[in-house]
């Protein structure tokens, strides 16, 4: 045993069967009416009051699905510069530019396809409008796959909150 | 005749299918069970509490695809699901689950004659005078639905559940067998109703032949495959022993089986040493009646239960025995103390009848209760200090010799 094998010396002796298992049936059966720790999820949160009151909510930092920041005419921030295309490792991100009368650059199509994001929040941080957000959100059940290439109505509808970068003079979030 | 057959008719497809809506729930049951031992709430999203989930598993099981193996012999691998779920139904016929029911009828069918039946209807399928012997030779045919389903497969983990299997149900046999002779001795006949007409005029045999009933419990789990003997499954060692290549409702008809196998040993316990359907401190219930037959059969339900669910709670406290474990149970210590036990009762018994001369039922059954105590005592007070099963390090070095350390690495 060259690696030092901890070998027990098994008790031989008084070694009780019997009293063990009725030992192990009262414990069992003990459990039987203690508190259940299931957490019944769509309908109790950890975010509930009764459940620790958002102890266990997601930290700010989380990057989940994305979420189109739009200004007080209820436009999309994105002036369709190209950057999180560009810079998108996963290539999840369409967009086709549009211009209007006044010479301002829009998104004619933006999409961001879920499947391929690998969530590394580049876009968000690349943007110069602060327009693209990754979000502090991870409920994304869909029934068809095509759900999951948001358009940028669907981008601009989301309500959740949306991530916060990580500050190099703040590197702990504090 | 044709009005003993239609009872007999009507009692089957009662039977049937309360045996067969409750091996359903009881899969339900299983699940909730485990789960309140282990602070979880158990399946819950189909219907109220979770009922409807057997329904859905069984709905899911018949939509699944039926898997054949490429070398499994066909025919068997057809056979063997039927074949261990056949006993496991058949058993339940001789068991009488409620006071007999007094009917009365008289009337005619057109073609099919006149159908008469007049006085009391034994509440049992089949009131075989040889009730027990049946069981013990139908209790033995399960093992060829396993073994064969193992066989079959042609897949080394099934076929090394289905030897395990059959090793296992033939070891647990025969202490199962001899487990029941005092009963026998005790009762003086085979006949599953008098034996429970025997209770009723003594005591429950649990209390005179305790290590009867203790073996017979045992055994019963080893029949049944279920935990802490559940070898032939083994989910960690053999995938799932048996019915590794199986799939779908033939699978299911699998769990069908041990269900109704527990559901049978329960029933069987209950009927040889929890009085059947006897209820205790009163004699009200043994004359036939309506009203006796629905609390009865109410009585025997709560009986059965009970049973089962300490099945379920031993499933939930115990690991599985090692393979050699289960055998030297079986070998060196359930059947040397069976076949022990039926020599101390046959003497005790002629003792009690012909040396002191006691024949009221309830004295004959208090002496060979006290007997049954200082038996017990004695049994487990052996098995509790460890002298029959014990563990691997006890085998490799003598008592006296010192622990054995690990080398000091350097």
């Amino acid at each position: 045993m060259a690696i030092g094998v901890k070998v027990l010396a098994r008790p031989s002796r008084d070694v009780s069967y019997v009293r063990a298992t009725l030992k192990g049936m009262a414990l069992t059966f003990k459990h039987m009416f203690e508190k259940k720790v299931t957490m019944q999820y769509p309908e109790e949160r950890s975010t509930d009051a009764e459940h620790g009151g958002g102890r266990w909510s997601l930290t700010p930092r989380w990057r989940g699905t994305h979420r189109m920041l739009t200004d007080e005419q209820g436009r999309s921030k994105c002036v369709a510069c190209g950057l999180c295309p560009q810079i998108c490792p996963a290539n999840c991100i369409k967009l086709v530019p549009g211009e209007d009368e006044q010479g301002h650059r829009y998104p004619l199509i933006y999409e961001i396809d879920e499947f391929r994001c690998i969530f590394c929040g580049y876009c968000q941080e690349v943007c110069p409008e602060e327009a693209i957000h990754v979000g502090v959100h991870y409920e994304n059940s869909e029934y068809t796959r095509g759900r999951f290439v948001y358009d940028l109505e669907r981008l601009s509808s989301q309500t959740h909150a949306v991530s916060t970068l990580w500050d190099p003079t703040d590197p702990k979030g504090e | 005749m044709k009005g003993f057959l239609l009872l007999s008719i009507i009692k089957m497809l009662v039977v049937f299918t309360v045996i067969m809506v409750g091996v359903a729930l009881l899969t339900l049951m299983e699940r909730k069970v485990s789960a309140w031992m282990q602070n979880r709430r158990g399946p819950n999203r189909v219907g109220p509490a979770g009922l409807l989930q057997p329904a859905a598993d069984g709905l899911k099981n018949i939509l699944k695809e039926e898997t054949f193996p490429a070398m499994a012999s066909r025919w068997l691998f057809l056979l063997a699901p039927a074949m261990s779920f056949i006993p496991a139904l058949l058993l339940f016929a001789v068991i009488p689950f409620a006071a007999p029911l007094p009917v009365d009828f008289d009337f005619s069918l057109g073609p099919l004659g006149r159908f008469v039946h007049h006085g009391l209807m034994p509440m049992v399928v089949a009131d075989l005078p040889i009730g027990f012997l049946f069981v013990l030779a139908i209790s033995s045919m399960g093992v060829y639905g396993i073994a064969l389903a193992g066989w079959a497969s042609n897949s080394k983990y099934a076929l090394l559940g289905g030897l395990r299997a059959a090793a296992q149900m033939v070891s647990y046999e025969v202490p199962m067998g001899l487990s029941l002779i005092p009963v026998l001795l005790l009762s003086g006949n085979v006949s599953l109703s008098a034996i429970i007409r025997d209770q009723q005029m003594s005591l429950w045999y649990v209390l005179p032949l305790f290590l009867s009933f203790f073996i017979f419990l045992v055994s019963g789990f080893a029949e049944t495959n279920r935990l802490p003997f559940d070898m032939p499954e083994a989910e960690s060692e053999l995938i799932a022993g048996y019915h590794t290549e199986y799939s779908a409702m033939k699978f299911s008809f699998f769990f069908i089986a041990e269900y109704s196998n527990v559901v049978t040993v329960c029933a069987m316990v209950t009927t040889l040493f929890f009085g059947g359907w006897d209820i205790p401190f009163t004699h009200w219930d043994e004359a036939g009646g309506v009203l006796q037959s629905i609390a009865t059969a109410g009585f025997f339900f709560v009986k059965v239960m009970f049973w089962i669910f300490f099945v379920m709670w031993i499933r939930w406290t115990l690991p599985r025995f090692r393979y050699d474990q289960l055998m030297s149970l079986g070998w060196k210590v359930l059947l040397p103390l069976a076949l022990a036990y039926i020599m101390i009762v046959c003497v005790a018994i002629y003792v009690v009848e012909h040396v002191l001369g006691l024949t009221d039922p309830i004295l004959k059954g208090l002496s060979l209760f006290a007997l049954s105590v200082v038996v017990s005592i004695l049994v487990f007070g052996v098995l509790d200090r460890g002298v029959f099963i014990r563990g691997s390090g006890r085998q490799r070095r003598p008592l006296n010799a010192p622990a054995r350390r690990a080398p000091v690495v350097t």
